[in-house]
C-alpha cells in the first residue's frame, strides 16, 4: 500500500529533512537519498541563498514539503498571504503531497510559533476538517495531517487523540503523516498505549511516516528532534509499516544537527523494517 | 465553550511573560490565580499539575522567540548589553507579538517600536537605531527578491537624460550616524569564533571585547549599501553623492533628476563629476544592482522604498 491518493500515488522510500548545515555536503558530494523533506516556511521568501540552494536540490532530488504554521486547528481562517506564498512554492517544488500539523497556534492573527494541542471535540474536528479542505482546494495538492507531540490535555475533550485524528481525516478525506515518535512522546506524557494509537488509525490513509529522537525530563518527554531514534519508537515504526506497507519514511533531526553521514545512517536503519515488510508482502 | 474562546484564553496564558525565575507567572492574564486559570482548561496527570503542563508551553514560547531575537539582532544586543536586550525584547514582543507565519519577520516592527520607546536605548539611541536598521537591512538583503538583471537592450531607444534605472529590490540603502557596519562584523566574527568553546573565561573575554568595541565607536556619518554577491550579504560604503544618486533612482527619478539630486550640495569639482559617475555606474552594474524596468513586483517595490 505504498502509493495512495494521499501521497500523490508515489512510492518514495527513506528521506531526510533538508537542513542548512548539510547544503554544501549534499551539493558537493551528491549522496544517494531517495527524497528530501523541506520546511515550507524556510523557502516562502522572495529570493536569496535558500531558494538558490533549493533550486539546485530540485534539479537532482525529489522534494516533499512539510509545513509548521498552517495551523489547521486554529479557529481563524487561513492567512491569505501564507497561502499565496505556499502555492508559489508548491509550483516550484512540484511536491506530490504536502503535510502540516494537526494542531493550532495562532489566535486573532497573532502567532505562537508552537504546535499547540487540540481539544478533541467534534466542533474542533469539523472546523479543522473544513480548513484542510479549503487549503487543499486552494493549493491543488494532496494534504496529509501530522499528529503532534503534546504535553497537555483539555478537560473539554470528547474523544481520544487517535479518534480525533480519524474524525478529522475522514471528514476532510485527507491523508495522515503518522509521526511514530510523536505518538511515543504523547503516550508517555498522557499514559496511553502507543500501539493502540498505531493500530487505530486508518492504514490506507497513511501517506508518510516520521521518525525522530526526543529528550527525557524527570516528569515528561519533550519532542526535540536532537537524538537518534530509540528502540521503542522503532518498534512503533515496525508496527506502522506492517499495517500500512512500505511507506515514505522521513527522519527529522532539527537541533544539535550532526554530520550528514550520521543523519543518513540513522535514517537508513528504517531499511531493517522495510525489508522485512517487503519480504512478508512477497511471501 | 467554543474552540475560538478556548484558544484565545490558552494563547493569552502561553504568551504572557515569564516570571523572573523563568517559570510561569502566578497571576493569570486579567488577574486571579494562574493555578485556577490553568485548571479550568488543562487536565492534570499523575506527575504534573495543570499549571505545570501549561507552563511547558509558556516557557517554550518565550525561549523560542527570545532565541530568534538574539539570532537576528546580535549587534543591538552588544550595544544594549545582554540583560537590557532581553528585557527590551520581552517588552517589544508583548507590544508587537508575531503577526506572520514565519519567525523571519519577528523583528519587522522593532525600529518604529524603539523610536516610540526610547527608554530601552538609554543614552545610546542614535547608535542603537542605526544598528537595528542595519540588522534589518541585512535580513532583507539576504532573502529579498532578485529581479532579472538589466541588459544592454533594455536601454535601447531611451534617451539618456530620461532614462529610469531600477535597483534590485534586495539592495538596501542606509544613511547612518555611526560606523555600525564595522561593529556588526566584529560582533558576528566574535560569535563565530565562539563556536565550539565551552570555557567561561572565553565567553567573558568575548563579552568584554564587545563592550570595548561599542565604547570606542565614535560618531561618523556613513552611507552604506547592503547588498549581496553570490548569495552572501556584503556592506559597501559609498560617498554622499553616490547615496543621493542611488536613492533618487530607487524613488523612480529619471537620470537627469537623479544627477541633480546627487550634486546639488556637492563640493566635487565639475570636471571630476563625469568620470566619477561613469566609474560608479560601471561598479554598480558589475555588482548587479540594476534590474530590468518593470520587473519588480509591487509588494517588493513598496517594501524596498520603505527600507531606503
Amino acid at each position: 500500500m505504498p502509493a495512495n491518493r494521499f501521497n500523490g500515488l508515489t512510492d518514495y522510500g527513506i528521506g531526510i529533512g533538508l537542513r542548512a548545515p548539510h547544503y554544501e555536503h549534499i551539493l558537493s558530494r551528491k549522496p544517494v537519498v531517495d527524497w528530501f523533506e523541506i520546511i515550507s516556511e524556510n523557502f516562502m521568501i522572495d529570493g536569496g541563498r535558500p531558494l538558490h540552494f533549493l533550486d539546485q536540490i530540485l534539479e537532482q532530488y525529489k522534494v516533499v514539503q512539510h509545513g509548521v504554521s498552517m495551523y489547521f486547528g486554529s479557529a481563524e481562517k487561513p492567512d491569505r498571504e501564507h497561502l499565496r506564498r505556499l502555492k508559489a512554492l508548491v509550483k516550484r517544488t512540484k511536491t506530490p503531497w504536502l503535510s502540516d500539523h494537526l494542531c493550532w497556534g495562532s489566535v486573532d492573527g497573532r502567532y505562537t510559533h508552537d504546535l499547540l494541542p487540540m481539544p478533541y471535540t467534534f466542533e474542533a474536528a469539523k472546523l479543522t476538517a473544513q480548513k484542510v479542505r479549503e487549503v487543499r482546494d486552494f493549493l491543488e495538492v494532496p494534504i496529509a495531517v501530522e499528529n503532534v507531540s503534546s504535553y497537555a490535555e483539555f478537560h473539554v475533550s470528547e474523544m481520544t487523540e487517535w479518534e480525533f485524528l480519524n474524525e478529522v481525516v475522514e471528514r476532510a478525506d485527507c491523508g495522515i503523516l503518522l509521526d511514530v515518535n510523536n505518538i511515543y512522546v504523547s503516550s508517555r506524557n498522557h499514559s496511553f498505549d502507543p500501539f493502540t494509537y498505531v493500530n487505530s488509525v486508518p492504514a490506507d490513509r497513511i501517506a508518510q511516516i516520521h521518525i525522530a529522537g526526543h529528550s527525557k525530563f524527570q516528569k515528561y518527554i519533550l519532542d526535540t528532534h536532537d537524538h537518534p531514534v530509540i528502540d521503542p519508537v522503532w518498534r512503533l515504526y515496525e508496527r506502522a509499516i506492517q499495517r500500512a506497507g512500505h511507506t515514505a519514511t522521513l527522519l527529522e533531526w532539527d537541533d544539535s544537527i550532526p554530520s550528514f553521514r550520521e543523519v543518513h545512517d540513522e535514517a537508513m536503519k528504517a531499511n531493517r523494517f522495510l525489508a522485512v515488510t517487503s519480504l512478508a508482502v512477497a511471501v | 465553550m467554543t474552540l475560538a474562546t478556548l484558544q484565545r484564553d490558552v494563547a493569552r496564558a502561553v504568551m504572557q511573560p515569564l516570571a523572573r525565575s523563568e517559570n510561569m507567572q502566578r497571576t493569570a492574564p486579567g488577574g486571579g490565580s494562574m493555578r485556577s486559570y490553568a485548571a479550568r482548561y488543562i487536565k492534570p496527570n499523575d506527575r504534573l499539575t495543570s499549571f505545570e503542563r501549561l507552563e511547558i508551553y509558556n516557557r517554550q514560547y518565550w525561549f523560542r522567540l527570545l532565541s530568534s531575537m538574539n539570532e537576528d539582532f546580535p549587534g543591538l544586543r552588544a550595544i544594549l548589553g545582554g540583560r537590557q536586550f532581553e528585557a527590551m525584547s520581552k517588552a517589544y514582543l508583548c507590544d508587537c507579538p508575531s503577526r506572520s507565519f514565519t519567525l523571519r519577520n519577528l523583528g519587522a516592527r522593532l525600529e518604529p517600536w524603539l523610536r516610540q520607546h526610547p527608554k530601552w536605548m538609554q543614552d545610546k539611541q542614535v547608535l542603537a537605531l542605526d544598528m537595528v536598521r542595519l540588522e534589518w537591512a541585512d535580513i532583507d538583503a539576504f532573502d529579498g527578491q532578485a529581479s532579472p538583471a538589466l541588459r544592454a537592450q533594455d536601454l535601447s531607444g531611451t534617451e539618456g537624460p530620461n532614462l529610469r534605472l531600477s535597483l534590485q529590490p534586495y539592495v538596501q540603502l542606509l544613511q547612518l550616524h555611526y560606523p555600525v557596519d564595522d561593529l556588526l562584523l566584529e560582533v558576528k566574527d566574535g560569535d563565530h569564533e565562539s563556536t565550539g568553546f565551552a570555557s567561561n573565561a572565553f565567553h567573558e573575554r568575548k563579552k568584554r571585547h564587545k563592550v570595548r568595541a561599542v565604547a570606542k565607536l565614535k560618531a561618523a556619518q556613513i552611507f552604506l549599501v547592503v547588498h549581496r554577491v553570490d548569495f552572501s550579504v556584503y556592506f559597501r560604503r559609498i560617498g554622499a553623492e553616490q547615496f543621493l544618486l542611488l536613492n533618487a533612482l530607487r524613488k523612480g527619478d529619471h537620470l537627469m533628476a537623479a544627477f541633480e539630486s546627487a550634486f546639488r550640495k556637492s563640493s566635487m569639482p565639475d570636471t571630476e563629476r563625469g568620470p566619477a559617475v561613469q566609474h560608479w555606474f560601471q561598479t554598480w552594474a558589475t555588482l548587479g544592482w540594476f534590474c530590468q524596468p518593470g520587473k519588480i513586483n509591487v509588494l517588493s517595490r513598496k517594501f524596498a522604498i520603505k527600507r531606503a
